[in-house]
């Protein structure tokens, strides 16, 4: 029983579920409880213990109903076979020169009766063997499929072939192998589907978070979406901690007293001075101008996500002119909110010094000494005054102000950019390009409370 | 182990009968595990969306089984005192008052202070004892002779380190009081945790527990469970009911309906005594289905529709 279950793991980790050594025994546990005679009693029973999410109980149901059906045919067809395994077919993968003479043969006599039966009990054996179900990438699809083949004789068939005398034998012999190679191919495609499909997310996703946002694919948004929600999630888990902390050994008088007037207030109980760990209010600045316009929909996105993870967070964009859309990222669904920001304010060309006048003007008095003011933008005002006063009058008023470039720091004051004036009102100037950077940068905000 | 309800537990369509005695309809992942619970020990943490029956099923299973139900209801700020136990600092002080003119008769004679404090080192475990242990929910549910069903109610409103002291209990069914020892349950109570997904919970509590997500009924089950709950219903007005409330749901609404919703509307119906939905009352009672001002609004409009399409696909009850 173990066997398969063991291989069911490995596929539901595939599927992306995090399954510990504790949770399969569990499961393994559960099983012995329930009995694997009932198929949906089996999918109840495993998904309770393995699927922890919502999310997870989806994957998890998709790939028990993949395992399961493919482990049917399977079934099905090894009753059939009385199991002639070609147990002396060549040994290791690269055996060039394997006898295999009765591999070869074996595998002839199937292709020549047709037995399908056979031949599907013969790719199972063999793929065991070559260790299919440990298949990442889909660049080995070729590799296992070669390697299956070898070791069920290809080599000795391919002699047998050659040797025949022309005529019929031949001819059903080769139309025999190339139609075990596709199957064979197919059987390895759906392994790969089954036993990989996690590891190639898992790569993607790995590589898109160190990728420069300006440089994503249009095909990989969609995946770039989920990472920046449960990255915004992740960080709102980290805001929404206990924000106090017990300064252990400060007695708090007034307190320990009052808890203890039952006691005629001999102090039994003893209250600590608490310290609390400021909630950091942000304001965020995002320049959506054409020239990070292709970064831009990703830190409106970003923007999005923050917005429904943390309250009282005001943001907003500016090319030219300068936009509260607040409400609009609370208020439309993310599909609608971020064209309509760019449609307000974006594409335009930067003017950084407008911008901040008409934050100065209307929106300043946000700013108190909790708030701590992200800018989000490339510094680059096309030769307009930058009104860098304005930026110092806003870090006077607020705690900090944090300014996120999406340029490498080498380019930072050529050309029009005026970085190098802005940097020196900022507790931070730094290099995000990455969603890894983002995260990191705004972690540690959130963190100790900027 | 001798229990006398380890053998109502004994298969899965056992379980699912037995709650279905005690007013649960469950569907088969609910009794699933239920079952799984008791023979594997472990917890079951169950989320979704509020109003689903999360804290009924614990209710359901403790009057079926006979077993009294402890329930802790979380929040932020919880804390091991007020969750596990406390000491009784009020008898002890008044026991201490009490007992000072004992005191000097039993020190009377010793000759020195050393003496005295070594005498007095004897007795004082006396004040941190059984007897002046204030058990809260979770002790008491450990020391339940019998077993019990303890409820942890809506967990993710307690604080991370909450959850963290819980992993003890939950893995073992023991907890470790510094003053008198490991206290280990003889029978050890089925764990019901609830969370509404107000945030993440932790992996490590999520491992040790079987995870449940109940989310909302189906027609037929629903249907089911209005009969089971409101019997006062009529076959007529169930069905339409939930046909209406199944479309509601369909709808993008801030808060969807969810069961509780329907029993509670079903009951101010058979108050009523609406023999079938029709739409003045529908209009009048909508705030019942609906908790938000502009979710009735959006909804006020499209009852006449919505009672049509209801009336049409009305499933039958088996």
């Amino acid at each position: 029983m173990e066997g398969p279950l063991l291989d069911f793991f490995r596929a539901a980790r595939g599927a992306g579920l995090r399954i510990s050594p504790a949770e399969s025994i569990d499961a393994t546990r559960a099983v012995q409880v329930v009995g694997l005679a009932d198929r949906a009693r089996l999918k109840d029973t495993l998904s309770l213990v393995l699927a922890k999410t919502p999310e997870e109980k989806r994957a998890f149901a998709e790939v028990f109903d993949l395992f399961f059906r493919r482990g049917e045919f399977g079934g099905a067809q090894a009753d059939a076979v009385p199991g002639e395994p070609p147990a002396d077919a060549p040994q290791g993968g690269e055996g060039e020169g394997g006898e295999g003479e009765g591999g070869g043969g074996a595998l002839a006599r199937m292709l020549l009766a047709d037995d399908r039966a056979a031949l599907a009990a013969a790719v199972e054996q063999a793929a065991q063997e070559a260790g299919l179900s440990n298949i990442a990438l889909f660049t080995q699809v070729n590799l296992f499929a070669r390697r299956i083949l070898e070791r069920m004789g290809l080599q000795a068939l391919e002699r047998e072939i050659a040797a025949a005398p022309d005529g019929d034998r031949a001819d059903r012999l080769r139309l025999g192998r190339d139609r075990l190679r596709g199957q064979v191919r197919e059987f390895v495609e759906q392994a790969l589907l089954l036993y990989a499909r996690g590891e190639t997310e898992a790569f993607r996703e790995r590589l898109l978070q160190r990728t420069r946002l300006s440089a994503i694919d249009r095909r990989d948004h969609e995946r770039m979406r989920v990472l920046v929600r449960a990255m915004a999630r992740r960080l709102a888990t980290q805001y929404g901690r206990n924000r106090r902390r017990d300064r252990r050994g400060v007695l708090d008088v007034r307190r320990t007293l009052r808890r203890n007037m039952g006691w005629e207030g001999i102090p039994f109980h003893t209250v600590w001075k608490q310290e609390r760990i400021q909630k950091p209010k942000l304001v965020v600045l995002c320049d959506v101008s054409g020239s990070v316009a292709a970064i831009a929909q990703f830190l409106l996105l970003f923007l999005y996500s923050l917005n429904e993870a943390l309250s009282g967070l005001r943001s907003f964009a500016f090319s030219g002119n300068l936009v509260d859309v607040s409400d609009l990222l609370e208020h439309l669904p993310i599909e609608a909110a971020i064209p309509e920001v760019m449609a307000r304010a974006g594409f335009g060309s930067s003017n950084y010094g407008m911008a901040l006048a008409d934050f100065e003007r209307e929106h300043l008095r946000l700013l108190d000494s909790h708030t701590t003011v992200i800018v989000l933008g490339d510094g680059r005002g096309n030769r307009t005054d930058p009104r860098t006063d304005i930026l110092a009058r806003m870090a006077e008023r607020s705690k900090q102000i944090v300014w996120l470039n999406p340029e490498y720091r080498t380019l930072w004051g050529t050309g029009d950019s005026d970085m190098p004036r802005y940097a020196p009102h900022c507790r931070v100037a730094a290099v995000c390009n990455t969603l890894q950077h983002l995260e990191r940068v705004i972690g540690e905000l959130l963190r100790d409370g900027g | 182990m001798s229990i006398p309800w380890h053998g109502l537990l004994s298969s899965i369509e056992a379980t699912e009968a037995g709650l279905q005695s005690a007013g649960y309809i469950a569907n088969r992942p609910i009794s699933t595990a239920l079952y799984l619970a008791h023979h594997l020990r472990k917890p079951i943490l169950v989320e979704g969306p509020a109003g689903v029956g999360k804290t009924e099923l614990a209710k359901a299973a403790a009057a079926w089984l006979g077993l009294p139900l402890i329930r802790m209801q979380c929040y932020e700020g919880l804390d091991e005192s007020k969750a596990l136990y406390e000491w009784k600092y009020g008898k002890q002080l008044l026991y201490t008052q009490v007992l000072k003119d004992r005191l000097g008769s039993v020190l009377g004679e010793e000759p020195g202070l050393d003496a005295a404090m070594r005498r007095l080192h004897g007795v004082s475990d006396l004040f941190f004892s059984e007897e002046f242990l204030e058990p809260r929910p979770l002790l008491r549910a450990l020391r339940e002779p019998g077993g019990a069903v303890l409820l942890i109610d809506e967990v993710d409103k307690a604080d991370q380190e909450f959850e963290a002291f819980l992993l003890e209990l939950l893995s073992d069914y023991q907890v470790s009081i510094p003053e008198i020892g490991t206290v280990r349950a003889e029978v050890a109570p089925l764990v019901l945790l609830t969370s509404n997904s107000m945030r993440d919970l932790g992996d490590a509590l999520k491992r040790r527990c079987l995870h449940l997500h109940i989310g909302l009924p189906e027609a037929r089950l629903e249907a089911r469970i209005i009969a089971s709950r409101v019997p006062g219903a009529s076959e007529d007005l169930r069905r339409q009911l939930v046909a209406f409330v199944q479309q509601l749901r369909t709808l993008d609404l801030k808060k969807l309906p969810s069961v509780s919703e329907t029993i509670d509307w079903a009951r101010v119906l058979v108050l009523l005594h609406a023999p079938q939905l029709d739409h003045g009352m529908v209009r009048e009672t909508l705030n019942v289905l609906l908790k938000f001002e502009s979710d009735i609004e959006a909804v006020a409009p499209q009852v006449n529709d919505l009672l049509l399409k209801a009336r049409r696909e009305a499933v039958p009850v088996r």
